[in-house]
């Protein structure tokens, strides 16, 4: 199967061939203005968190595992005897999930693909590689959000927690940015490693780190001076921050610009990297890795 | 070849071919990331998070982290014993063959005891190094007794989610469920006097809660035969394992032929 091209004549039988096999006004380059793009998006992001809420890995366990750390870290706050340290993991604990659900499953998206013989329809398609990584990954970003929930409820029905939020409306854009971000993070991982066969497990690695770094249970300010300058290059640090500058009635929105900011910048340098890795892959042939 | 000798050697090279072939993790690009990295992160994780809640030192997290994560290669490895050959489609060969059941799967969970070790003795001594935890030589000497019987109780636990792999098809979700159970209620991180008591209670059936004990008590100045009493428990509760393994093996494998069920993915 061939990418459709420009040489293939308006109107003609081998353009409605052309247009069947592909979705014609949906992936073909000429028609993919900012509506069809955004459609392609959607779509793309909708059938993915479809495919990953039945998956019992993703499902299942993207949900329940950070559960098992979040109740050891109230079991161990809880000793502080300080209700405020307890507000503090529960809210760091909730967070946690959507890291976990991006960082080891991104990291073995491609590799997922490969697998299943899908690799090389996505990149030969006429799709930009990007537009087909970023619903994937934000669709694993968006299942944190299940945890989240799970999380919350967890800590306010058996450790009685609850988390005051002061400012719902910065704490809802806080939560929406801090997906957009993590996803982002994710689109990097998912291109970074796509010659590296045992990628699963470099994401696995990732987990607790991210967990360390980025200020869900233990405050940035207690890590080395080397470890807080990697902690604010992660946009899930300022995303904490904000969030629990939110809940408790501050100002966030500067920590909001901040993890949008650097989102961004991933997203960025992810497209970049897409590019250049996929010509690489190609021009070697090892797409494959086989 | 008198039958000894053929169990023998099935225990033997036998294991040690299959653990070869099986356990897929010891490539460097994921033994390296999975079993020496990931479990000093875990340690610095809990130590930090201790550090946060001013509750327990650093050498308690240490200690309960690096002796915990041996239920990672323990529990993952003996599950790749039956996933690994229906992967490969040759799980039903190896259970039409006529080779006795115990050597065959004991001398597979020989290795993943040996792998265990090392991978807590590893994250012991680098997650202790990091975080300027010294252990004296007798010290780590007598952990390193108790973590042989801590791996040798987890790996029998890890037989028993083995013998469920040959009906459940998500196995490597199970054994995540398992180890995040072992992360709380084992006293890795929460001693158990500060669990609930109905936890407590968990916590003491389960592999690795007295061998974490008996670490502390030695790391604490303890001699190893004053643990004598936790690592007895220990060994019973491994040796408990074991025997509920082997007969769920067998009763899987005869309820697995009769619904034909051995192949199913």
């Amino acid at each position: 199967m061939t990418a459709p091209t420009s040489d293939v004549p308006v109107g003609s039988h081998d353009q409605r061939v052309v247009e069947a096999v592909f979705g014609g006004g949906l992936l073909s380059p000429r028609r993919a203005g900012p509506a069809t793009r955004f459609r392609q998006l959607v779509v793309s992001w909708w059938v993915h968190l479809k495919m990953l809420a039945v998956d019992p890995f993703t499902g299942l366990l993207m949900v329940v595992w950070p559960l098992f750390f979040a109740t050891a870290a109230f079991l161990v706050f809880r000793q502080s005897g300080d209700p405020d340290a307890m507000v503090y993991a529960g809210l760091g604990a909730a967070v946690m999930g959507t890291w976990s659900a991006v960082a080891t499953s991104a990291s073995s998206t491609l590799q997922r693909e490969r697998w299943t013989g899908t690799l090389e329809l996505l990149v030969s398609t006429p799709t930009p590689f990007a537009a087909v990584l970023v619903p994937i990954t934000t669709a694993m970003a968006c299942m944190g959000t299940y945890c989240m929930v799970g999380t919350l409820l967890w800590g306010w029905l058996v450790f009685g927690v609850e988390i005051p939020v002061a400012d719902p409306l910065a704490f809802g854009v806080a939560v929406l940015t801090t997906i957009f971000s993590v996803a982002m993070v994710g689109f990097l991982l998912a291109v970074a490693v796509v010659r590296y066969r045992t990628a699963w497990a470099f994401g696995n690695l990732l987990e607790y780190p991210g967990w360390l770094l980025c200020g869900f249970l233990v405050p940035v300010g207690l890590l080395p001076d080397w470890a807080e300058w990697i902690a604010n290059a992660l946009p899930p640090t300022w995303g904490m921050a904000a969030l629990r500058s939110a809940a408790a009635g501050g100002s966030p929105w500067g920590d909001i610009g901040i993890c949008l900011a650097l989102g961004l910048g991933y997203t960025l340098v992810a497209g970049l990297v897409a590019e250049t890795v996929l010509r690489s892959a190609r021009r070697h042939a090892t797409l494959a890795l086989s | 070849m008198t039958p000894f000798r053929n169990a023998l050697r099935l225990l033997t090279v036998g294991g040690l071919i299959s653990f070869r072939a099986l356990f897929n993790w010891l490539s460097p690009w994921i033994y390296v990331p999975s079993l020496v990295v990931a479990p000093i992160f875990q340690i610095l994780l809990f130590a930090y998070l201790g550090r946060a809640a001013g509750v327990g030192d650093d050498e308690f997290y240490v200690i309960g982290n690096a002796v915990q994560y041996a239920a990672i290669p323990c529990l993952f490895a003996m599950g790749q014993t039956i996933a690994g050959e229906r992967w490969t489609q040759t799980l039903g060969l190896v259970l039409t063959s006529p080779a006795p059941r115990v050597p065959l799967f004991l001398g597979r969970s020989l290795p993943v005891i040996v792998n265990g070790w090392i991978t807590t003795m590893v994250s012991l001594l680098v997650g202790g190094l990091l975080l300027g935890v010294t252990f004296a030589p007798s010290a780590l000497a007598g952990i390193a007794v108790v973590v042989v019987i801590a791996s040798l109780s987890c790996t029998a636990m890890g037989l028993v989610f083995a013998a469920l792999d040959l009906r459940v098809r998500e196995g490597a979700v199970l054994n995540n469920l398992v180890f995040g159970v072992l992360l709380v209620f084992t006293g890795a991180n929460i001693a158990l006097s500060a669990l609930p008591d109905w936890m407590e209670a968990v916590g003491r059936t389960l592999p690795l809660t007295h061998a974490i004990e008996a670490s502390r008590g030695i790391a604490d100045g303890a001699s190893l035969l004053s643990t004598a009493d936790l690592l007895g428990w220990e060994l019973l509760i491994g040796a408990a394992y074991l025997a509920v393994g082997l007969v769920l093996l067998r009763w899987m494998e005869d309820s697995s032929r009769r619904r034909a069920t051995l192949e199913l993915l």
